[in-house]
């Protein structure tokens, strides 16, 4: 019978199967072997992991496509990348090497400083960042599968992260309390088309899958952010940054899925070494935050 | 009746939400000690390898083989089906190694592969839209395995007395024929003791 590929239900029901599990940030084909042998659910392919981008300033690109052919090789669970915002044929470049899953991420320098990528002509899925429910609520009508918290990446400080989760889940309720005029003025106010605004209105929740992101450092702070309903965990520099990247990453797995066990979480938690360096958020400003660069 | 969804990693609240609407009590299973007070088990998509290695560590290995050998009905889906099968093409090692079958990871390819289509199955009065994400495809199977559904000659739903096993995501739609039909094994099951 005819098949059809692309639709809405194949690119948000591929991130549904990603949940309650956690998404490593991988450099070279020997992280991603760890990753995938410590549990991740899939690997996000690239050239630096974000607290090595913000060290390094500069403008930050698409990893080479070799990198994301190494690692497709060597791994059987799904692997995604990073296009910058707006950069449309990154993106496309990333979709024909077969790539699981596309980043529009506020991590990479964005290539449109005002234009998201138009994603409902992908095949492949997107995930984007989001500090509030206007900004997810956008990103989904421009075809985005999959939601993340913006965090601030590289910090390994998890505030921002549970900021934007706090925030989003808070509007979610908000707007489930509002009367039909209150609806048509919220969408107004957070910039959202109507009918999407009174999808969450009658469900009470977003209608992709929401992941935490940015700053998760500790198999606490990934149980963490489920307890405040994520639906799973992106760990970017926390495990290859951290003393012993095998132990963390399982630890966090592990954390992930047992997120209210808090005796699990003590043992998983014990030796682990020291966790990534972190940095307070006060410290970082203008463009050296991240989540400021979409909106 | 009482069905468990094994809650390790993936698509556990939809498989949750078909159980109920074909009339089961839904219970999301993370601990061995759950599986006691169950009438059918469910094994979810998600990362294979990930479910595969949570379940190794947390006892689940032996706890579902023992479940299933007390003839409890056990359904798997995507990665739940190769979690299910005894041979894992490409791989020494297999999982629960129940179903008398040879599976294929990622057998129609990448994501940018995936789809849906409508599936005639054997059993059901209507064909059923059947979501398929890098999902896999049983190859081979064996003694007592019946064939339900193929897909262009791949089959794609198995079942072997009381254990069933599809390659696609039936929790993704609002259709739930074919839980309807795991829950109907669980009461014949249910009717005979």
């Amino acid at each position: 019978m005819a098949i059809e590929t692309g639709t809405t239900t194949v690119k948000r029901g591929m991130a549904e199967m990603q949940k309650g599990g956690v998404i490593m940030d991988v450099m070279n084909v020997e992280q991603a072997k760890i990753a995938e042998a410590a549990g991740a659910v899939a690997v996000m392919a690239l050239e630096r992991v974000p607290s090595e981008i913000r060290a390094a300033g500069g403008v930050a690109r698409m990893v080479d496509p070799t990198m994301v052919e190494e690692v497709m090789k060597v791994v059987s669970i799904p692997v995604m990348a990073k296009t910058r915002i707006g950069h449309y044929v990154e993106a496309k470049v990333l979709e024909s090497l077969g790539v699981d899953y596309i980043d529009e991420s506020e991590v990479l320098t964005p290539a449109d400083d005002v234009f998201h990528i138009d994603k409902h002509e992908f095949t492949v899925p997107f995930v984007c960042g989001a500090k509030d429910l206007g900004e997810a609520l956008r990103r989904i009508q421009e075809g985005a599968s999959m939601l993340r918290t913006k965090g601030e990446p590289g910090t390994g400080n998890i505030v921002e992260a549970v900021r934007h989760m706090r925030l989003i889940t808070g509007q979610i309720r908000k707007v489930q309390g509002m009367s039909k005029d209150e609806l048509f003025n919220e969408a107004k106010v957070l910039g959202v088309p109507y009918d999407l605004l009174l999808e969450i209105h009658q469900s009470g929740k977003l209608p992709v899958v929401n992941f935490a992101a940015g700053g998760v450092a500790t198999p606490s702070d990934a149980a963490l952010m489920m307890h405040l309903g994520a639906d799973g965990v992106f760990v970017g520099s926390g495990i290859f940054k951290s003393d012993s990247p095998e132990k963390f990453a399982k630890a966090i797995v592990e954390a992930t899925t047992h997120f209210d066990d808090y005796k699990l979480i003590a043992e998983v938690s014990k030796n682990l070494g020291t966790p990534m360096k972190g940095i307070e958020i006060s410290k970082l400003v203008g463009s050296d935050r991240m989540q400021d660069r979409s909106l | 009746m009482k069905i468990g969804v094994l809650a390790l990693q993936g698509a556990v609240a939809e498989h949750m939400r078909s159980l109920e609407r074909a009339g089961a009590e839904a219970v999301a299973v993370k601990r061995t000690d759950q599986l006691d007070e169950l009438h059918g088990i469910v094994i979810p998509g998600g990362e294979s390898t990930t479910i595969g290695k949570l379940m190794r560590k947390y006892g689940f290995m032996n706890a579902i083989r023992d479940f299933a050998a007390q003839g409890k009905p056990v359904f798997g889906t995507c990665a739940g089906l190769i979690v299910l099968a005894d041979k894992i093409d490409g791989q020494e090692e297999a999982h629960l190694a129940l179903m008398n079958m040879t599976v294929a990871r990622n057998a129609f390819g990448r994501q940018r592969e995936s789809f849906e289509t409508e599936l005639d199955v054997k059993g059901l009065d209507a064909p059923l839209r059947a979501v398929f994400i890098r999902a896999p495809l049983i190859k081979e199977v064996g003694d007592g395995v019946d064939v339900l559904s193929t897909h262009n000659g791949e089959i794609v739903t198995a079942r072997q007395g009381h254990l069933l096993a599809c390659s696609y995501h039936p929790e993704l739609t609002d259709d739930y024929a074919l839980h309807a039909y795991f829950l109907s094994m669980a009461k014949d099951v249910v009717g005979t003791n």
